[in-house]
């Protein structure tokens, strides 16, 4: 791993560094380098190379600077590196900065035309024809621009080792199977990689060999397995309002539900998906139609959660399930639309005026995105009440591999609903009294045909017979029973994931997105320091009881997140009690995905030199 | 009807009593009641089944009622403002409900107005009610945004401010069922329910409703004397039930009659000289207009369109409500999930 302990090309017979390295491209927002970027990166995963890219973009349509990150890792690391060994340079204006990025030993492909001092000696040049190429291919001036991608892709390829058959079945993935695009784009790409034979003289060790580690493996985005989840989960309702990074999660729910959702006997949707007019609309249609019996759902981001502040908290009250992805940015306020944050865990676990505090799920990956994403529907409906699902951009907007998604392991839970029959059976029922002692009542649905299945819902004060009541006793009772409710959820959320190491003093806990840093930066204290990391990955909340006794069995317990106030630092010194000291905030917040080197960098500053 | 009912007892053979809901807690004399107290008068005269009805309301006094009306309907009191909203999700997982929203002036002109006009132009299908009468009562009479300009409450002071009209904003948004009432007045409040429980889309009843306690006063507009003395009815009609074929056959020649949902019809009254011909907008919009200038209290059918497709439509739903889809409708098969997985190789 440690690249960057490498020879300067200078001092020549450098070993070939095979399948471990990065590559950083850096270009302008709306230029289509991401067609030629994503094809690298699924090259690389067809070739059977663990790979991830990292689209780092600006809040903009055109013209602002942009950059993507590949990583390649035999090793199967996933996480952001903060350098890359390779960097190619097509934006003018981050030239200079993008050529300081380059790693000691790496190599800087550029635009032939950009015109900047270049002057390490410990890095190699290759200037790319990325405008000449393209006008003697390409007619359409329109197209020319996209089509420079294609050169540092082909470029690339030949020095590399790039498998052209990869490239090919990589664009014809991103364009759909049709042929014209992919054609056109091949024709650059094999022209560049020519030209790249013939003009550029290999001075780094850099390559890729096939392998066979992504072998059963896909390659997805945590939205697009989101909407999928929800898909297998039966949602019937959908209301959302455009934000980024959510939006390609109501995108892809657009996008598949008409393949896999129509009825096939009657040719009908089984859903219905609306754009609201904003996101507290949106929650409120998902609000009411979660009351009339709709598995529904919403997906947001920081702005749309504080805007859906009031039905959290009425959804809470009033026990109405409810499914809630937000897709977290940078805040607070407009913040950092287009960059990473889990700055909405403390936000959301408390949700709404008054004592409210919600069922949270924790996704850290595309797969996990696509279990919870049917999971949610039957933890709100099983605890009539809104469930959220606190993805990022990270997960979300980047494309992972995962294990393929496992079909639902269990029939759907609706929860407790009582139809005419069972009415008929009870001779009638009190909606919020809690007969099982899990704080959970019978709730019936709109439209029941029976005389006593008929309640009134409200977000006022009320008796277990959904009455109104101002009486203190009344309103202390439900309380209580809510209180049972989320304890009742403790235990059947998802528990969390645990990696005791025998003889570890130290221990580290995340979720979501911090997750393949936190892999890494164990396996880096091991290997380079020496030192042992249990570590426990929260999956939800409320937070498990067996936390507890993790944190216990420790000396000290490094909570790794990506956020500025160390939130979910804040919920677990509440919730371990005299433990408290035990815990140190591992908590880092610029916007971009966490990386291992940092991570270790700050245990170690902390644990001293072994 | 078919067969005409026995006494005292509805097409399902129910008593009017089993239409009603809890006791009111509203002031004694509230518009608000007379108007929970037709729409039980228009559900049973119907022969609606109560449990294919939803009530929905937003905050406010007005919305408080919908538990003084059909205790066997499924209520659902939401957000200050909100209600199209609930109202929206609710009927789309079951469009085969019938929805009565009730909101107040208040509830829709200020905090709710960007809901209620996109409510309106999705043409959701529901009756939605506002209890207007120019003030806030349960903040104890603070002016809304209906109230008159330069009226004067003691509380408050004196509003500065010109009135929004709901009517007009609502016809601004495409609302195909525009209609103005006046609590005082039951008998034209119980036809424009009826007719507006068959509209197959968002059916909006700007009810004057006076506050007996805040803004009752005679120079008020939303007030009874008020009412009573300036009420001006700019048309009249009958609502049809399909199977009434002499109804419609008296009707025909003689008057106009607009198709509403499952076969229904309003039968207008033939339009009198310089009467307001409801099937016209830009009619519907200047007749507005004018009483606006002249402060006119017109009552009546303002407009009326049944040719716009209702939410519902719009989103293709089958015959069986998404909230009643089995598990082998909305989950699809393990193989379909395979086919979806190799295609992201």
């Amino acid at each position: 791993m440690a690249v960057s302990d490498m020879p300067s090309p200078q001092t020549a017979e450098r070993p070939p560094v095979v399948n471990m390295f990065s590559i950083m491209v850096a270009t302008k927002n709306g230029s289509g380098s991401q067609t030629a970027n994503t094809a690298l990166l699924r090259a690389l995963f067809k070739m059977g190379i663990p790979v991830s890219g990292k689209n780092l973009f600006p809040s903009n349509i055109q013209g602002l600077p942009t950059w993507y990150t590949i990583r390649i890792s035999a090793d199967g690391f996933t996480a952001r590196r903060p350098l890359s060994e390779i960097v190619v340079a097509l934006n003018p204006a981050t030239a200079m900065d993008d050529y300081k990025e380059v790693e000691k030993g790496g190599f800087y492909m550029y635009a032939d035309d950009i015109k900047i001092e270049m002057n390490r000696t410990d890095i190699s040049h290759y200037p790319i024809p990325a405008k000449s190429i393209p006008q003697k291919f390409e007619k359409d001036p329109k197209l020319r621009g996209y089509a420079a991608n294609m050169v540092y892709v082909g470029a690339l390829a030949h020095l590399l080792g790039i498998n052209m058959d990869d490239l090919r079945s990589a664009l014809m993935f991103h364009f759909k199977n049709k042929p014209k695009p992919v054609e056109s784009n091949m024709q650059i790409i094999q022209a560049s990689a020519e030209w790249a034979a013939q003009n550029l003289k290999k001075s780094d060790p850099f390559k890729v060999e096939p392998l066979n580690k992504t072998d059963g493996l896909i390659m997805i985005d945590g939205n697009t397995a989101g909407a999928l989840g929800a898909i297998y989960g039966g949602f019937t309702f959908c209301a959302w309002y455009p934000i980024t990074p959510a939006t390609s999660l109501a995108d892809a729910l657009t996008a598949y539900a008409p393949r896999l959702r129509m009825d096939a006997e009657t040719n009908t949707p089984t859903y219905s998906i609306i754009q609201a007019e904003d996101e507290l609309a949106a929650l409120g249609m998902v609000i009411g139609a979660g009351w009339a019996g709709a598995r529904a759902m919403t997906s947001t981001s920081g702005p749309g959660i504080s805007l859906m502040s009031e039905f959290a908290g009425y959804g809470y009250y009033a026990e109405i399930p409810a499914v809630v992805w937000d897709v977290q940015r940078m805040g607070p306020s407009t913040g950092l639309p287009t960059r990473v944050s889990q700055g909405d865990v403390l936000g959301t676990y408390y949700l709404g005026h008054g004592d409210s505090k919600h069922v949270i799920l924790l996704p850290a990956d595309p797969a996990e995105c696509f279990e919870y994403g049917w999971k949610a529907f039957d933890l709100a409906e099983q605890l009539q009440t809104p469930v959220f699902v606190l993805s990022d951009l990270d997960i979300g907007m980047n494309q992972w591999m995962s294990k393929p998604f496992e079909y639902p392991d269990q029939p759907m839970n609706r929860g407790k609903v009582l139809d005419a029959k069972k009415l008929d059976e009870l001779g009638g029922f009190a909606r919020y009294k809690d007969i099982e002692g899990d704080g959970v009542g019978y709730r019936t649905l709109p439209g029941t045909a029976h005389p006593l299945a008929a309640y009134f819902t409200r977000g006022t004060g009320h008796t277990e017979k959904a009455t109104y009541s101002e009486k203190p006793d009344d309103w202390m009772n439900n309380m209580a029973r809510l209180g049972r409710k989320h304890e009742t959820a403790r235990a059947i959320v998802p528990q969390p994931a645990v990696d005791l190491v025998e003889g570890a003093e130290i221990a580290i806990i995340s979720y979501g997105s911090a997750h393949p840093a936190v892999e890494e930066t164990r396996w880096r204290l091991e290997k380079n320091h020496g030192v042992k990391a249990s570590y426990l990955r929260i999956k939800a909340l409320p937070l498990a009881e067996s936390i507890k006794d993790f944190v216990a069995a420790h000396k000290r317990v490094y909570v790794a997140e990506l956020n500025t106030d160390a939130q979910m630092y804040q919920l677990l010194r509440l919730h371990v009690g005299d433990l408290q000291n035990k815990l140190v905030a591992a908590n880092w917040g610029d916007g971009l995905p966490l990386t291992a080197r940092w991570m270790t960098k700050f245990i170690m500053d902390k644990e001293g030199a072994k | 009807m078919t067969a005409a009912p026995a006494k005292n007892v509805n097409s399902l053979g129910l008593p009017k009593a089993d239409y009603k809901g809890l006791p009111t807690t509203l002031c004694a004399g509230c518009g608000h009641n007379s108007i929970s107290d037709k729409i039980i008068d228009a559900a049973w005269d119907l022969g609606l089944k109560q449990e294919q009805v939803i009530k929905l309301s937003g905050i406010g006094c007005s919305s408080k009622s919908p538990a003084y009306f059909l205790g066997r309907s499924f209520g659902i009191n939401t957000l200050h403002g909100r209600m199209p909203s609930v109202a929206t999700g609710a009927l789309i997982a079951n469009h085969t409900l019938y929805g009565v929203g009730v909101s107040g002036d208040g509830d829709t002109g200020s905090i709710g107005m960007g809901q209620f006009k996109h409510m309106v132009r999705r043409n959701l299908r529901v009756v939605y009610i506002i209890e207007n009468n120019g003030v806030y009562g349960l903040t104890k009479g603070q002016f809304s945004a209906t109230a008159d300009m330069g009226q004067e409450i003691k509380y408050t002071g004196r509003n500065e401010l010109p009135p929004i009209d709901l009517c007009l904003e609502a016809i601004v948004a495409e609302c195909g069922f525009v209609a103005r009432s006046f609590a005082g007045d039951p008998k034209h409040v119980i036809n424009l329910i009826k007719a507006a429980l068959n509209y197959r889309g968002t059916a909006v009843l700007d009810i004057i409703s006076p506050c007996v306690t805040f803004n009752d006063k005679d120079d008020s507009t939303k007030s009874y004397s008020w009412g009573k003395s300036h009420d001006e009815r700019i048309n009249d009609f009958s609502f049809v039930m399909t199977q009434d074929e002499i109804a419609i056959e008296q009707a025909e020649g003689e008057t106009k009659a607009v198709e509403l949902h499952d076969g229904t019809s309003i039968v207008l009254q033939k339009l009198a000289e310089g009467q307001h011909d409801p099937t016209d907008r830009m009619a519907a919009i200047k007749l507005l207009e004018d009483a606006r200038a002249k402060q006119r209290f017109i009552t009546g059918l303002i407009y009326i369109n049944p040719n716009r497709p209702s939410l519902a439509e719009h989103e293709h739903l089958g015959s069986t409500p998404l909230s009643a889809l089995p598990e082998s409708k909305t989950r699809p098969s393990r193989e379909s999930l395979e086919k979806v997985m190799a295609g992201m190789k």
